[in-house]
């Protein structure tokens, strides 16, 4: 009995666990280079970098996984203990990185990691130099990193979630400040700045919050302000958003026409659950179809359309190349119908690129010269102007998708992605139900093809390669499979957060790799998952709230 | 005129010859069962009948209406339903979502709301998890779903493909009973099993297939007689 008690106060294998993991991941942070690039950006100039904040994350989570699972026994251990066990998991990270130094002080690990440099070894240091004593810095940060996740989550759980938001914030300014503005991070004075405020503003707000609500409850009129700010905060701030300026501006046009092919696939492999890889033939046939009839420099149709003359046509060609491509596939099921989709996906790139269409289409040159859209005096020239137009556009799909989801067509949708033979014999015809989720992903993505080609005025066959396909379909992977706002918390997270960090834009497929892992293993729902998918699959949570609480047992009564 | 009647059907699995020129009837009423050993083509015989599958040769009428070749979708329009084997229900939809799906080809809202009703009465248990995500039934009650979304269809005539499979024999005891109930209620059942006792209880008469072939039809208490039938099916030597 006795051993069993010693044995739950303190469990060796916790922090080990831990901190040998987060350990391998900071050594993969470092040798791949990602923490090296990404120091030459300041946080707080002359104190913290964006790669030192990079590499602080594996230390972080060692010492917070040890500290809670260590806490979460049935039987809490005392204090000391928990931080016992952040500071070992701290202190294991650190000497797996203290290891690396070591190894790098005798061998010269340059010739299989490019990025073991003695700059790497330098900052792993904190400047310190591998020599002497520097080699143990990082076991004496991880040391006190571990002892100081340890105290923070022993705090009380209000003051807990107001300091970590504090400590969060000032990277996340610093970034943003830094990406969007061409600052230069934070000063060490509005650091602290920020983190006062954050923390002090977000306790005093989780103290108050009750007694405000109820407040504003009490009165009619306050009551209808809550309402309308919940939905007036939202879109306030998504009108203004361009008041921050070009660069900032240009961000958001990605993310508003990758989200807008996100909620077109979305209705394709969301909804009607077909795997298509092609989809930026559709994106290709929009953009094409609006330069064809717009640019000057293609003379043989003998027509120059205007862009809102031009878009019915681009978005209408690109509907019934959806059908047109469908009908081929509409037997073929999972990994067939991926495979066959991502050849029409190249084939379209192809035909684009062939010297034999280059008389009509440009070929390799592309086409140029595609109008901007006009209203009246107003013209969607600026990224500024343009955010109105994609806004716009997302606007109208995601209502489209929204009204489409419960309707009759979306259940079919629903039921024929759960199992194809018994739909059709619910009633469902097999044949229309497949074509209308292709022609409507279709339509979408040609609207945003067509939006994107006079963005840029010119268009090459080069922007529609595989990789748009599987951009889009990561962003609905991570947003949340057939959700609607998670297409563009997706597209946000997988378009616009790259974008911030430019300088990891080698390393975005990695970044998407490890997101996609990380999702699955984690939250294999999605950011924003659709409440469906969220039952399914934590089916024990969703139990545990059932009001009658019993299980289900399969003997009868 | 029988309601439906299939003639010297074959169905090909591309080059497997499944079905080798079945026959048979179901009257207007009646409880038919289809009997035989695992592999003899009684879900091949159902699922050609609903349209999922279509016979290389032969024709299958409904009422004198030919509907062999039908797509499946028009031939539930016509009356005709099945409860697949395996169940089969849309495991991510709910018990409610499940049954309004199975009404997907009607347009009357005040039948689908009294089918509804009915199938809840028939199955209480269906009603208690009303809300409850398909997948997460237990095996007795996904069958109750799966028969309960055909008969949301209003057929005329329903399919059933195997009702027992993988159930207590109690909740067989039930089954059995609902389906004697539902037939009372008007509507027409070709019941396909390997339960052969139970099935040949409820029957008015029954077909036995073997290796794609109907090897004896005749009255459900006859073949409850029957030599082969006792020593194949039944298990009594
Ligand atoms: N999709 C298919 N492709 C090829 N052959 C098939 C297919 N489905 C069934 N078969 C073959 O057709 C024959 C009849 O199968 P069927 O499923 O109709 O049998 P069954 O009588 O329903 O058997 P059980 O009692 O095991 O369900 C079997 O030999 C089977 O292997
Ligand atoms: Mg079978």
């Amino acid at each position: 009995m006795q051993a069993i008690k010693v044995k739950s106060r303190f469990n060796w294998l916790l922090p080990v666990k831990a901190g040998l993991l987060a350990g391998v991941i900071a050594l993969l942070l470092a040798l791949v280079g990602i923490v090296e690039i990404a120091n030459q950006r300041p946080v707080i100039p002359g104190v913290l970098s964006v790669g030192q904040t990079l590499l602080l994350l594996p230390f972080l989570w060692a010492g917070y996984r040890a500290v809670r699972q260590a806490g979460s026994g049935e039987e809490a251990p005392p204090r000391f203990w928990l931080f016992v066990n952040g500071a070992l998991a701290g202190l294991l990270t650190g000497a797996l990185l203290t290891a690396l130094l070591l190894v790098g002080k005798w061998i010269n690990l340059r010739t299989v990691f490019i990025n073991a440099s003695p700059e790497l070894y330098n900052l792993l240091t904190m400047g310190a130099g591998p020599a002497g004593v520097g080699i143990l810095v990082p076991m004496i940060a991880g040391l006190v990193l571990g002892v100081v996740v340890a105290a923070i989550s022993l705090l009380p759980e209000r003051m807990r979630g107001s300091v970590v938001l504090g400590l969060s914030l000032i990277p996340v300014l610093a970034i943003l400040s830094s990406a969007l503005f061409a600052g230069r991070g934070l000063s060490i004075g509005s650091a602290i700045a920020v983190f006062v405020a954050a923390t002090g503003g977000s306790y005093l707000w989780s103290i108050m919050q009750a007694r405000v609500k109820e407040r504003i409850n009490n009165h009619p009129a306050g009551q209808r302000a809550a309402q309308w700010s919940r939905w007036a905060l939202p879109v306030l701030i998504i009108a203004l958003l361009p008041l921050l300026g070009k660069y900032p501006s240009e961000v958001m046009d990605m993310v508003g026409l990758y989200a807008l092919m996100g909620l077109g696939l979305n209705i394709v492999v969301g909804f009607a659950g077909l795997l298509d890889l092609g989809y930026v033939a559709f994106f290709a046939i929009g953009a094409y179809v609006m330069g064809v009839l717009t640019s000057p420099e293609i003379g043989w149709t003998g027509i120059h359309l205007g862009f809102w003359g031009a878009l019915p046509f681009a978005v209408i060609t690109a509907t019934l190349a959806g059908i047109i491509l469908g009908i081929p596939v509409l037997g073929m099921r999972g990994d067939y119908l991926a495979i066959v989709t991502l050849g029409f996906g190249e084939i379209i790139r192809l035909v684009v690129l062939s010297d034999w269409l280059k008389p009509y289409i440009g070929g390799s040159n592309g086409i140029t010269r595609i109008p901007k859209a006009v209203i009246g005096p107003l013209e969607f020239g600026t990224p500024q102007t343009l955010y109105y137009l994609i806004v716009a556009g997302c606007l109208i799909v995601a209502f489209a998708s929204v009204r489409l989801k419960p309707s009759r067509l979306g259940r079919a949708w629903m039921a024929l992605r759960e199992d194809e033979d018994v739909a059709q014999a619910m009633g469902i015809n097999l044949v229309r139900t497949k074509l209308l989720a292709f022609a409507t992903g279709a339509t979408f993505a040609g609207l945003s093809g067509a939006i994107f080609a006079s963005k840029l005025t010119s268009i090459y066959p080069h922007s529609f390669n595989f990789m748009v396909s599987i951009n889009v379909l990561c962003l609905i992977i991570v947003g949340g499979m057939g959700s609607i706002p998670g297409a563009i918390v997706g597209s946000l997270a997988l378009v616009g957060l790259p974008e911030l960090l430019r300088e990891f834009t080698e390393y975005r497929l990695w970044v998407y790799g490890a997101a996609l892992v990380f999702m699955m293993l984690n939250r294999p729902e999605g950011l924003v998952p659709e409440a469906r998918r969220r039952l399914e699959l934590h089916e024990s949570e969703v139990e545990s709230l059932d009001e009658s609480g019993e299980k289900h047992v399969t003997v009868p009564g | 005129m029988a309601l439906l009647e299939v003639k010297d059907i074959h169905t090909y699995y591309g080059a497997i010859h499944a079905l080798k020129g079945i026959s048979i009837h179901v009257d207007e009423g009646e409880i038919v069962t289809l009997i035989g050993a695992n592999g003899a083509g009684k879900s091949t015989t159902l699922n050609t009948i609903c349209g999922i599958l279509h016979p290389g040769e032969g024709t299958i009428t409904l009422d004198g209406q030919p509907i062999h070749e039908l797509p499946a979708h028009e031939i539930v329009m016509r009356g005709v339903s099945q409860a697949p084997e395996g169940r089969r229900v849309f495991g991510r939809l709910t018990v409610i979502e499940n049954l309004e799906m199975g009404a997907y080809a009607r347009s009357d809202k005040a039948g689908i709301a009294r089918d509804m009703e009915r199938v809840f009465a028939l199955f209480p248990r269906l009603k208690e998890r009303a809300k409850q995500v398909a997948g997460t039934l237990s095996g007795g009650e996904q069958q109750m779903l799966s028969i309960g979304r055909a008969l949301m269809a209003n057929p005329r005539l329903l399919l059933l493909d195997e009702p027992s499979m993988g159930l207590s024999p109690i909740l067989v005891e039930a089954i059995f009973d609902t389906i004697r109930q539902i037939n009372s209620q008007g509507t027409t059942v070709l019941l396909v099993e390997q339960n052969a006792l139970m099935a040949l209880s409820i029957a008015s008469r029954g077909y036995v297939l073997q290796t794609g072939e109907i090897v004896l039809h005749d009255t459900a208490a006859a073949l409850q007689e029957n030599e082969m039938v006792r020593k194949a099916y039944l298990g009594i030597e």
